[in-house]
């Protein structure tokens, strides 16, 4: 009897034990997940527009200064005598998309660096005086990977012109500079603001080079090639075509640019001329379950590793694509769009033995006193083709420099590697936007361009020349 | 200065919480209350440095030296409580006072931040309520037929939940609360002591389905007005504890299972029903989305507690203002966003401490009607801890009650302090228990050896007789 009270009440305590450590495991798991979402979404929160703390911080402090990577000042807040804060931008237009506005809404560096500029991490002594003499605290400084002298190569180059200009480190993933026109001088954005919000036509708040969606043109049959020689490694070197200026299948044609025949060609000599005939042909061979694939791989209609505001690349190739939508899928016409961010960093790959990294603007943060605060080390994203394919590519790149249509940026003191464009986005043949996408020196790749311009005719003639100053200036020729 | 001694108490009070938590839990290394007693010391040392350096940071920072008086009446109601308790009951849990204390204080602190007004009213009931407890340990010592009165506490909840519902006012679209002679008294938190005590002496002779079926038809009554009020995190209260407490009574893990499915079935039908429950489940999946309506609290709420950082803004550096209800619903943002997300997660940790401790002194008794109230009041205690700081970080829906003891409210703050109170008083019946049992076994143990002598002597008798004979 005494032996079974005993036993009856060791289990009842086993029951309060249970009931005990469940409870314990969901307060530890509660406790963990409080821990991890605050810590990790704190610039998130604080940077959302309905949270109150950031205004007590811009009360607080006065932003920081955003440098370029040489300590260019590119924005700096001036408070004159009565205390009021103007946020200058010496640079007027040139940084217009690139280091953004800081009202209206932020873009750029100034939207993705806000919460380091808006807090300020100077040493307790500096604000105790700070404290005694009534004036706000410094906002810790932003330095940016922007380098001025090439930015200001691309604006002066893409002129008058609508487009958009990237320049990026393929081995890190540094953005060197990036242009998109048309601009607005961000001094005055309180001012024009209203205008720019009205003007529909020509979207000048847009970001073109991550933002804006363009039909790639020829430059996509750099995923072209990469996907044929995929499917067949072995045989693509023994690929001809003889072109006559057009190729049809059924009612469906597509004529080279202008109309131009290119005769007989191999694969790469297609590449380099950017034959639309032969590429069409290489589309209707091409396996479409293992090309959507690819594509997806290469981050169409997927997210970009990108913090800034962008635009998913968009495509369309599955099973039911019939024969008239791969040919012009295969040449980059249709309705595939992509951003110049995108057709950049797939470059970049090709630049970086086929792994690209996550591009970025902002290379560390300081203090006012100069302490880093924190240091953004570059890091990669993603593997979009193995070392052997990036290796072909660049050999086709090359081709298309030596002997096709960026054959300007032949016999220079540095190697370039790159591919044209010309992409057709309405009905009048003469139409093109003017697409390059490429890199130098190709023996150990320092820079990747990648060029746009709109509406004003072919890569060849108007791309190229402008990415040769941009490599000139970079080689300092 | 100002800045050097704000900057530098983040860090004092951040680490000072640390050593007290780890006290929390040294304390179960020892078994004996008297070998803990240089923890219990060293705890109230430390409770007092935190509550002085948050109040020197708040004069600080207002400049307004007149807080140093509610500081000190809050310091002299706080260590009476500590002292007058050991010395009426000395052979109460130390640790619980302790905690009680600990977790009084910060309440004090941190409401005085939010609103000097509220903390005031907060103070002058908290003080009242102390002064009225303290006597229920004695009562709850003394008292033996508490056992007998199973349907008496049911009719008491059940009609003071409906009185509220019939003549109740409806606060934040809730109906919980009544006024009587200007004060608001909200019964559902009473009713949750009052509820413990009905399943616990129905339930503690016999655990047949019979018994079990009754409780639950009254258990579920009580959840259905509720619900029907709106106070949906009372009535999830009411129904965990139910099931755990039929689940420790009759051991059986099927009745675990039957309310596993059961109240998931309840949930479900709920959210079909009561669109109510619809906008709160969808402010807790996507509050984003609904920012400037319903995800409005819970946001604003995650702003709070990610913008402190480990070490917290400090005392008033941060805008937990901007949380509506934030004295109630929200205090745990507050603390959070103010004293840092180590801070929060030591004071989560001290409520563990004594949730442990509550079923610690459960297990040891042996009256299963006590133990049963235990271990009910200790899963009412952190259940409700759960539901505020879970709804409050996204962790779970919101449901809208108060944290024990830290929130402004009356009701709350009372009932908290009777659920401790009463724990203490079992904590010496559980006392009386292990001496009667030494008592007992003692005895026997005499009466053992006196058998063994007897037999000895008989022995040496026969064996002189044996020798004599030879």
């Amino acid at each position: 009897m005494k032996n079974k009270e005993h036993k009856s009440r060791r289990k009842l305590n086993t029951q309060i034990v249970i009931v005990t450590c469940m409870f314990v495991a969901v307060f530890l798991g509660m406790m963990g997940y409080i821990c991890y979402y605050s810590v990790t979404n704190k610039q998130e929160l604080i940077n959302n527009s309905y949270n109150s703390r950031q205004k007590m911080l811009i009360a607080q402090n006065i932003r920081g200064t955003i440098y370029s990577k040489d300590k260019d000042v590119l924005a700096e807040t001036i408070s004159d005598s009565d205390g009021k804060e103007k946020r200058e931008y010496p640079y007027a237009n040139l940084f217009s998309h690139s280091v953004g506005y800081s009202t209206n809404g932020r873009a750029g560096v100034e939207a993705l660096a806000n919460y380091y500029l808006i807090n300020s991490n100077a040493p307790l002594s500096d604000k105790v005086v700070n404290d005694v003499s009534g004036e706000k605290y410094p906002g810790d400084d932003v330095y940016t990977t922007l380098d001025v002298k090439l930015q200001e190569v691309a604006y002066n180059a893409l002129g008058v012109y609508k487009g958009a200009i990237i320049v990026t480190e393929p081995s890190t993933g540094k953005i060197l500079a990036m242009v998109s026109k048309p601009d607005f001088d961000p001094n005055q954005i309180d001012v024009i603001w209203d205008d720019l919000v009205s003007d529909k036509n020509n979207s000048i708040l847009l970001n073109r080079t991550t933002q804006g969606l363009y039909p790639p043109g020829s430059t996509f049959k750099i995923i072209t090639a990469l996907e044929y020689i995929r499917e067949n490694p072995d045989t693509y070197r023994n690929y001809t075509f003889n072109c006559t200026g057009r190729f049809s299948d059924g009612n469906d044609r597509i004529n080279c640019y202008h109309g131009q025949s290119h005769g007989n060609e191999d694969f790469t000599l297609s590449f380099a001329k950017s034959c639309n005939s032969s590429f069409a042909n290489i589309g209707l061979k091409l396996n479409k379950n293992k090309f959507s694939e690819t594509l997806k791989d290469l981050m169409f209609n997927e997210e970009l590793p990108l913090k800034m505001n962008y635009s998913k690349s968009r495509i369309t190739v599955n099973e039911d694509s019939v024969n008239a939508d791969m040919m012009q899928v295969a040449i980059g016409q249709g309705t595939t769009g992509m951003t110049p961010v995108h057709l950049n960093m797939i470059t970049s790959s090709i630049a970086n033995g086929g792994t690209v990294m996550r591009p970025y603007m902002i290379d560390r943060v300081e203090n006012s006193v100069g302490t880093v605060i924190k240091q953004f080390a570059p890091s990669s994203y993603r593997r979009l083709m193995s070392e052997e394919e990036a290796e072909v590519l660049t050999d086709l790149m090359e081709g298309v420099v030596e002997k096709g249509t960026a054959s300007r940026l032949k016999g220079l003191s540095y190697t370039a590697a790159g591919k044209t464009g010309s992409a057709e986005y309405n009905n009048v043949k003469e139409d093109s936007h003017a697409w390059f996408t490429g890199f130098a020196p190709v023996e150990n790749p320092e820079i990747c361009v990648t060029i746009i311009i709109e509406g004003v005719g072919s890569g060849g003639d108007y791309a190229v020349p402008i990415a040769k100053r941009i490599f000139d200036a970079y080689f300092g020729i | 200065m100002e800045l050097y001694i704000t900057e530098l108490s983040k860090y004092v009070i951040t680490f000072l919480m640390i050593l007290y938590t780890y006290e929390c839990f040294a304390v179960f290394r020892y078994k004996d209350e008297e070998d803990r007693s240089g923890i219990y010391t060293r705890q109230n040392i430390l409770m007092l440095l935190i509550h002085f350096s948050c109040f020197m940071v708040i004069c600080f920072e207002t400049g307004e030296m007149s807080y140093l008086f509610f500081y000190a009446f809050q310091q002299i109601v706080l260590f009476a409580t500590a002292v007058l308790f050991h010395m009426i009951y000395p052979r109460a849990n130390r640790l619980i006072v302790n905690n009680m204390c600990m977790l009084l204080s910060i309440g004090f602190v941190i409401l005085t931040r939010v609103s000097y007004e509220k903390a005031v009213k907060q103070f002058v009931i908290v003080s009242f309520s102390i002064a009225v407890t303290m006597l229920i340990p004695y009562f709850v010592h003394n008292l033996k037929f508490l056992k007998s009165l199973t349907w008496v506490y049911a009719l008491v909840g059940i009609g003071a939940l409906a009185a509220v519902l019939i003549l109740g006012t409806a606060t934040n679209g809730s109906k919980i609360s009544y006024s009587i002679a200007g004060v608001t008294f909200q019964p559902s938190e009473i009713v949750k002591i009052i509820f413990v005590f009905f399943v616990a002496s129905a339930l503690y002779e016999s655990t047949s389905f019979f018994e079990v079926f009754t409780t639950a038809v009254v258990a579920g009554i009580h959840v259905i007005i509720l619900v029907i009020s709106k106070d949906l995190g009372s009535a999830l209260i009411f129904f965990i504890v139910y099931v755990f407490m039929v689940f420790v009574a009759t051991k059986n893990p099927l009745y675990l299972l039957a309310g596993a499915t059961g109240g998931s079935c309840a949930a479900i039908i709920a959210y079909k029903v009561f669109s109510h429950v619809q906008v709160r489940v969808q402010a807790w999946s996507d509050p984003w989305s609904q920012i400037d309506s319903a995800g409005y609290q819970i946001t604003q709420s995650l702003f709070a507690i990610s913008s402190g950082g480990w070490f917290g803004l400090g005392l008033f550096q941060g805008t937990p203002e901007s949380i509506p209800f934030v004295e109630a619903d929200f205090i745990f943002s507050a603390v959070a966003e103010e004293l840092g997300i180590l801070f929060s997660m030591c004071m989560i940790l001290v409520c563990i401490s004594c949730f442990i401790m509550f079923m610690n002194i459960s297990m040891k008794l042996y009256d299963r009607f006590y133990q049963l109230i235990a271990f009910g009041l200790g899963v009412t205690y952190i259940f409700q801890v759960f539901l505020t700081i879970g709804g409050g970080s996204k962790f779970i829906p919101l449901t809208g009650v108060t944290l024990p003891l830290i929130s402004y409210g009356g009701s709350s703050v009372l009932t908290t302090l009777i659920m401790f109170t009463i724990i203490e008083g079992l904590c010496m019946i559980r006392q009386d228990e292990e001496k009667e049992m030494l008592r007992a076994e003692k005895k026997k143990l005499r009466n053992l050896q006196k058998t063994q002598n007897r037999k000895r002597i008989e022995m040496t008798y026969i064996e002189d007789l044996d020798d004599s004979e030879e």
